[in-house]
């Protein structure tokens, strides 16, 4: 493809992947820069995952500082102190990244996300973000969009022992081999926004209900001004009347979001960690995917929860938006 | 916000991890994040550099250090204060006896063979210790609780036995790549390079039962034999000699695509060492291990499918380097998929016979793969199944019965799930491991030694470890430290005998009881006599008992040739 050879260490380093997925997606997993924003415990376990499969450069973004939530599911910070005080989220994650395989690049970019233009993601192939307010993932979002690469977009969220992705490869061309010959598909994601505007009633009945949910506690962070994951039992009850007014105007029955899955993504804002190794893994496999070329990507959301510990992938695209 | 609690379940839990690599490494990282506190983990291996692709705890300096040991260390790292106690040991060891398993809460398996698994499920059974089971490979991956009484053990499903292959198909009459690598892996590189005392079936072919004195020497260098010609004399006796020979036989061919005989002198007609004698392509002081053919003849990528020419090249040059550079180690070798010489002999010498035989060739890449029955790996899958071990663990740990799962990791989805999550099942009350079913064998008394009982019905396929054989009172067989000389040579003098022939006959209509004390199973086995039944292949050869095939049809077993 390049006409690159995998140097004699990389051979020796990823034999058994190579196995898995062949020498050619290797290649372009090396060439591969992936941004990343919101250093929770489940992207730090995305990152492991693809710094270890030989990504190019893994960039990360999170000038937050260490807190004790942070440090029960992020197993790339040190629990010192002494080693930890004065630097970010992201300082840290990437300290301890640097240390899975030399042959990877990861760094650091300090700032605001929502205020980076259009140049900076041009530099790379897939951003990850998580942990970020509605408006920043359909801003971020819409920046990818307009590239004239394809950018791979996703946003990846964990609450309490719950996990949901989203994927917008944008139009994506694959191809597959059915017995002897190699079949092209073609794809064609809807953004984020586009996605969560489909009207509720149009969506298939058994549907996950953690997607409803979701977006609930979104709109309701949205209008109080929350960051993401700052709620408590107190906002319960104000949790239950935005999913009040949101099924009035979807005409949506409310029995559909139960209460027990509303109050525990409110309560449990902290991550479980075996979720985070569930949805970290998932993610990395995904992104392999899109880099690679390779493999069914999933579209479009992907939902975990460990209570009935089905995965299960939703395809919600509005047909009436604009196409 | 205030910080939740751990939950009580995990707060007092003791558990037994058994496995370090894949899948322990993301489950001890997991299970210390989740507020497990104390964790023993129980693996017999150290670390090697295909490792370090998804066993993210451990870095290169670590390469040839226990797994268990540097886990630990790696994990307290970001948890200080939890205890994690290592042990590099085999699980099969009897220091791990039921005692040991009794301590604990719940054992996680991450294992990667059947028969540690089959040990550990046994262990567990006796003790009465929950077990989650678990299962990784390239994307797919499972993860499985088996509690005693309440759901299938780990072996109520029998489990698939690893791919073997009739002897007749590996020295005669091949049709698929993998045929040629078990017959350049196990019977030429062996018959060259490995113990000159093990029987070797390299010379056996069909009808011919005089396999003349003559063919004991062809393997052997003659004295000061130069190493090329030594070299194509192999070459041209087994790619040429041996072909033509098979060839004379019309029936074997009646309904098979003939092979052709490969002589070097068509192939490579020039000599390849241009210089007498001297190992001059290397210094003297190569390092053993970094000796290759490939490297000595400039070619350079493991991916690449040799030409038969390179091949023949390739093969020369690896018997020659084995001989000239690691001379010491011949008659003492065994094929180690990580020893590169090894490799490249084995994929140029089943390259060329499947060359012979019209089946494609294949790169040293995949070959390798084959002949090291190597399991193709990825972090994520690891990272997805160590994530739903934990979740299941816990479970356990909150004696939730009926929220226990058996989930599968899928590579497409199946309605709408990558994780698909099932009930687990109720024990098989047939299975001979949990629910003391007795079994019944179909054998050959007058035939069958108590040394092939022991190791291919006892050992193998009823995978107990340390054995002990009884009819009636009568002591046949058992394994110990502790037992009296005389026993000893008693047991060793039963084990060549027939079994119609033991001081205490075992014949048809016998009933033994076959035990292991460590897994505490206990297996009462029916004889039967049944005569053989010679199966004349289409390749008319007498397959003995090297090739066989065991059937398990309920609780019945029979024994199947060729």
């Amino acid at each position: 493809m390049d006409g690159e050879e995998l140097t004699q260490q990389e051979t020796e380093l990823y034999d058994r992947q190579i196995r898995v997925w062949g020498v050619d997606a290797q290649r372009r997993l090396s060439k591969a820069n992936v941004l990343v924003c919101g250093m929770t415990g489940t992207v730090a376990e995305f990152c492991k995952n693809i710094v270890l499969a030989g990504v190019g450069s893994v960039t990360l973004v999170d000038d937050g500082v260490v807190t004790e939530a942070a440090l029960s599911a992020n197993f790339l910070i040190p629990p010192d102190e002494s080693v930890s005080k004065g630097r970010t989220l992201a300082e840290l994650c990437c300290d301890s990244l640097l240390e899975f395989n030399s042959m990877v690049r990861v760094s650091v970019e300090k700032g605001d996300i929502s205020s980076f233009g259009e140049d900076f993601f041009s530099k790379f192939d897939v951003v990850v973000i998580s942990s970020s307010s509605l408006a920043t993932k359909k801003l971020i979002n819409e920046k990818c969009r307009r590239l004239l690469r394809r950018v791979a977009f996703y946003t990846v969220d964990c609450r309490d022992s719950c996990g949901e992705i989203f994927v917008d490869l944008q139009n994506y061309k694959y191809t597959k081999k059915k017995v002897d010959e190699a079949v092209e598909f073609e794809l064609k994601y809807p953004s984020f926004e586009e996605a969560i505007t489909t009207p509720w009633k149009r969506l298939p009945r058994r549907m996950a209900r953690l997607y409803f949910a979701m977006r609930v506690i979104e709109k309701f962070e949205e209008a109080e001004g929350r960051k993401p994951g700052e709620t408590s039992i107190l906002d319960f009850p104000g949790v239950m009347k935005k999913r009040q007014e949101l099924c009035e105007e979807e005409s949506f029955n409310e029995s559909q979001i139960p209460d027990y899955l509303l109050e525990r993504l409110v309560v449990g804002t902290r991550e479980f960690p075996p979720v985070c190794a569930v949805i970290g893994g998932i993610l990395g496999q995904e992104v392999i995917k899109a880099i690679s070329g390779k493999g069914d990507p999933l579209k479009n959301f992907f939902f975990f929860d460990a209570f009935d510990g089905k995965g299960i992938i939703e395809d919600i695209s509005n047909p009436d938006a604009a196409s | 916000m205030d910080s939740p609690p751990p939950l009580s379940a995990i707060k007092d839990a003791k558990v037994l991890m058994v496995g370090a690599g894949g899948i322990g490494c993301e489950l001890l990282k997991t299970l210390a994040l989740s507020g497990f506190p104390d964790i023993h983990i129980i693996d017999m291996d150290t670390i090697e550099v295909s490792n370090l692709n998804r066993q993210f705890l451990f870095r290169q300096k670590h390469v040839g250090q226990s797994k268990a040991k540097v886990a630990r260390e790696a994990v307290l790292r970001f948890r200080p204060n939890i205890s994690i106690t290592p042990y590099h040991a085999n699980v099969k060891d009897p220091d791990f006896n039921v005692d040991f398993f009794k301590q604990f809460s719940v054992v996680l398996n991450g294992l990667d063979n059947l028969d540690a698994r089959r040990h550990v499920n046994r262990l567990c059974l006796a003790a009465d210790v929950p077990l989650v089971e678990s299962g990784t490979t390239g994307f797919l991956g499972q993860v499985t609780v088996h509690l005693k009484g309440k759901t299938e053990c780990y072996e109520c499903q029998p489990k698939p036995a690893p791919k073997s292959y009739p002897v007749c198909t590996i020295t005669s009459t091949p049709s698929k790549f993998v045929h040629c690598i078990v017959w350049a892996k196990d019977l030429l590189f062996a018959k060259l390079f490995g113990d000159k005392a093990q029987d070797n079936d390299l010379n056996v072919r069909s009808g011919n039962a005089s396999t003349s004195d003559h063919t004991e020497d062809v393997f052997e260098r003659r004295k000061d034999e130069d190493i090329e010609e030594y070299g194509r004399r192999i070459y041209d006796h087994v790619f040429g000699y041996n072909i033509e020979v098979a060839l004379a036989n019309e029936e074997t061919w009646k309904n098979r695509s003939k092979p052709r005989p490969i002589y070097s002198k068509d192939v490579l007609p020039e000599r390849l060492i241009k210089q007498n004698g001297n190992m001059d392509s290397a210094s003297a002081t190569d390092n053993p291990s970094s000796v290759s053919a490939m490297a000595s003849l400039g070619m350079k990528n493991p991916q690449e499918i040799w030409s038969l020419m390179e091949n023949s090249k390739i093969f020369l040059e690896a018997l020659k380097l084995f001989f000239g550079k690691r001379g010491k180690e011949v008659g003492n070798l065994s094929f180690d998929k990580d020893d590169q010489l090894a490799v490249e002999f084995v994929t140029s010498a089943a390259n060329i016979r499947a060359s012979s035989f019209g089946i494609s060739l294949h790169s040293l890449f995949e070959s390798k793969g084959i002949a090291g029955n190597i399991v193709h790996a990825v972090a994520t899958t690891n990272a997805i199944i160590a994530g739903l071990i934990v979740i299941e663990a816990i479970k356990v740990l909150q004696k939730d019965a009926r929220s226990y799962r058996m989930t599968y990791c899928l590579e497409h989805p199946s309605k709408k799930m990558l994780l698909m999550p099932v009930e687990p099942y109720e024990p098989n009350k047939s299975c001979y491991v949990c629910s003391e079913t007795p079994l019944s064998l179909e054998i050959n008394t007058h035939r069958s030694t108590l040394r092939e009982f022991v190791d291919k019905i006892v050992k193998a396929k009823l995978g107990m470890n340390l054995p002990l054989i009884m009819h009636g009172s009568a002591l046949l067989y058992e394994v110990g430290d502790d037992l009296e000389e005389d026993m000893v040579t008693n047991y060793a003098a039963n084990l060549e005998k027939v079994l119609s022939e033991l001081p205490s006959p075992v014949t048809s209509g016998t009933l033994l009881t076959v035990e292991d004390l460590q897994q505490e199973l206990t297996c009462n086995i029916s004889i039967k006599h049944r005569s053989l039944t010679l199966c004349l292949c289409l390749c008319l050869c007498l397959c003995l008992s090297l090739s066989l095939s065991l059937s398990v049809h309920r609780d019945v077993w029979w024994w199947d040739f060729c």
